[in-house]
């Protein structure tokens, strides 16, 4: 997903400058801080550390969100780790190795399961792995899988900024057979990275401070106090009118439905009136409407 | 695993004790003293069975790892440098082997040089942490890497001896 900025004219820049670059011509307005290096190294860790707590929208504050869009195990691992460490909550995403399946996870230290909770997850392929692996060659890509699974991520990116829909704690996508599992997983009480279980602690700590809230969901009913008019709320088109202009409902799956019905032939419909050939030519009639 | 000699010879080097990273200060020394023990063990067992392959040092924090390894085909020895960091997430991850001089030559490395492994490696070594340290890495990592490609890149002429040797 980090490739999917580079263009020809690019050539020679590092991928983060070719996004820049791209995402800059895309929109000018937003707020661009670059750095090349690999972030599993000691020295570059603590500077990468840093710029998480310090580098938010009003310098000195830490960020929103961080987004991982790293193509290897290592570098998923080293982000893990200063997120735990910051209590920072980040999004993973990723594709998998043959590029037919990827996904996106949302970790909140302490509260989901950590990168190092368990073992990779993998999005079942249902395929048999020798007809795409081929002996000596090592990964495949699609920019299309990836292009997909950038746009969910961004999408549960929208969701958890603005506070709307239901933000997915995890999110997989089956290109194969066009499958988009979701899930959500607690964290590992013995998770190997001893900041998780830090984070578990305080998280849990958190929530038994919170006092106990009813889940009720109560439909409010409008009542007006006085009717002095007597207004009654009927609807424009009777029963009848409504059973008569809708149609079969074709037997769909959960989660989908029709925008409208339309109804079967009915012989008992209004009487219209319908046009008589009158023998007249087009000709006819084209000066007939003209001499009106 | 590895084939059956792979799996012997890993069998006799001393597994490792301490779990701690660069990051750990006085952990990472006793983690640091533990690799040394290992590696220096392993290269013994290599030089008894006349299989001595590699030398490897680090610089004083133990960050950074830097050496030579050496293949031998046809009676012809060829000799490689090495190098590699340790990631701050070690050992739960790997360090990433780099073979400068053969950047480019074979489509079993990334740019830079980082040797690609086999899909084998990873889940082996995560079974492993923190067990397994740099001597196993070069005895599953860099070795089986180096019996294949390089007779591979000698065959195609992509590589040429220095000098004769033995």
């Amino acid at each position: 997903m980090n490739r999917l900025f580079f263009q020809p004219h690019q050539a020679g820049l590092s991928k983060v400058q070719a996004a820049e670059h791209t995402l800059r011509n895309i929109n000018p307005d937003v707020l661009f801080e670059v750095h090349n290096y690999n972030i599993t190294t000691v020295e570059n860790f603590q500077h990468f550390m840093d710029r998480i707590s310090n580098g938010g929208l009003e310098e000195g504050k830490p960020v929103d969100l961080v987004l991982s869009c790293v193509d290897n195990f290592e570098a998923r691992m080293a982000i893990n780790t200063a997120c735990n460490e910051l209590g920072q909550t980040w999004m993973e995403s990723g594709v998998s190795e043959n590029a037919v399946s990827g996904h996106i996870q949302l970790i909140i230290p302490g509260e989901s399961a950590c990168f190092a909770c368990a073992p990779p997850l993998v999005v079942a392929a249902n395929i048999d792995e020798k007809t795409l692996k081929r002996e000596g060659v090592c990964a495949a890509s699609l920019p299309t899988t990836m292009g997909v699974v950038a746009g969910i991520l961004v999408q549960n990116v929208l969701k958890f900024l603005l506070n709307f829909g239901t933000v997915s704690f995890y999110l997989g996508y089956n290109a194969m057979q066009d499958f988009f599992p979701t899930m959500s997983m607690k964290p590992n009480p013995q998770c190997d990275d001893r900041n998780c279980r830090k984070q578990q602690e305080e998280y849990k700590k958190k929530v038994a401070a919170l006092p106990k809230q009813e889940a009720v969901q109560e439909e409010e009913e409008i009542i007006h106090e006085d009717n002095e008019w007597g207004i009654e709320l009927v609807s424009e088109v009777s029963e009848e009118e409504l059973k008569k202009s809708s149609g079969p409902v074709p037997n769909l799956p959960e989660g989908i439905t029709v925008a409208y019905t339309i109804p079967k032939k009915q012989e008992d419909s209004v009487p219209q009136v319908t046009v008589e050939d009158s023998g007249e030519s087009l000709e006819d009639l084209m000066a007939k409407m003209k001499n009106m | 695993m590895a084939d059956e000699a792979t799996r012997r010879i890993v069998s006799e080097i001393p597994v490792l004790k301490t779990n701690a990273g660069p990051r750990d200060r006085e952990l990472w020394v006793q983690r640091l003293k533990e690799e040394y023990q290992s590696l220096i063990r392993y290269v013994e067992n290599n030089k008894n069975a006349d299989t001595d392959w590699f030398r490897l040092e680090s610089n004083k924090e133990g960050t950074r790892w830097f050496g030579k390894c050496w293949y031998i085909h046809d009676l012809l020895k060829y000799e490689f440098d090495i190098e590699f960091d340790i990631p701050i997430t070690y050992p739960t991850t790997a360090p990433e082997i780099a073979v400068p001089e053969l950047d480019g030559k074979t489509a079993k490395m990334y740019r830079g040089g980082k040797i690609c492994l086999t899909d084998h490696f990873k889940p082996l070594w995560a079974r492993n942490v923190p067990k397994f340290g740099l001597a196993h890495l070069m005895a599953l990592g860099l070795g089986p890497w180096l019996a294949v490609e390089i007779p591979d890149l000698i065959q195609k002429g992509v590589i040429q001896h220095k000098e004769k040797c033995n």
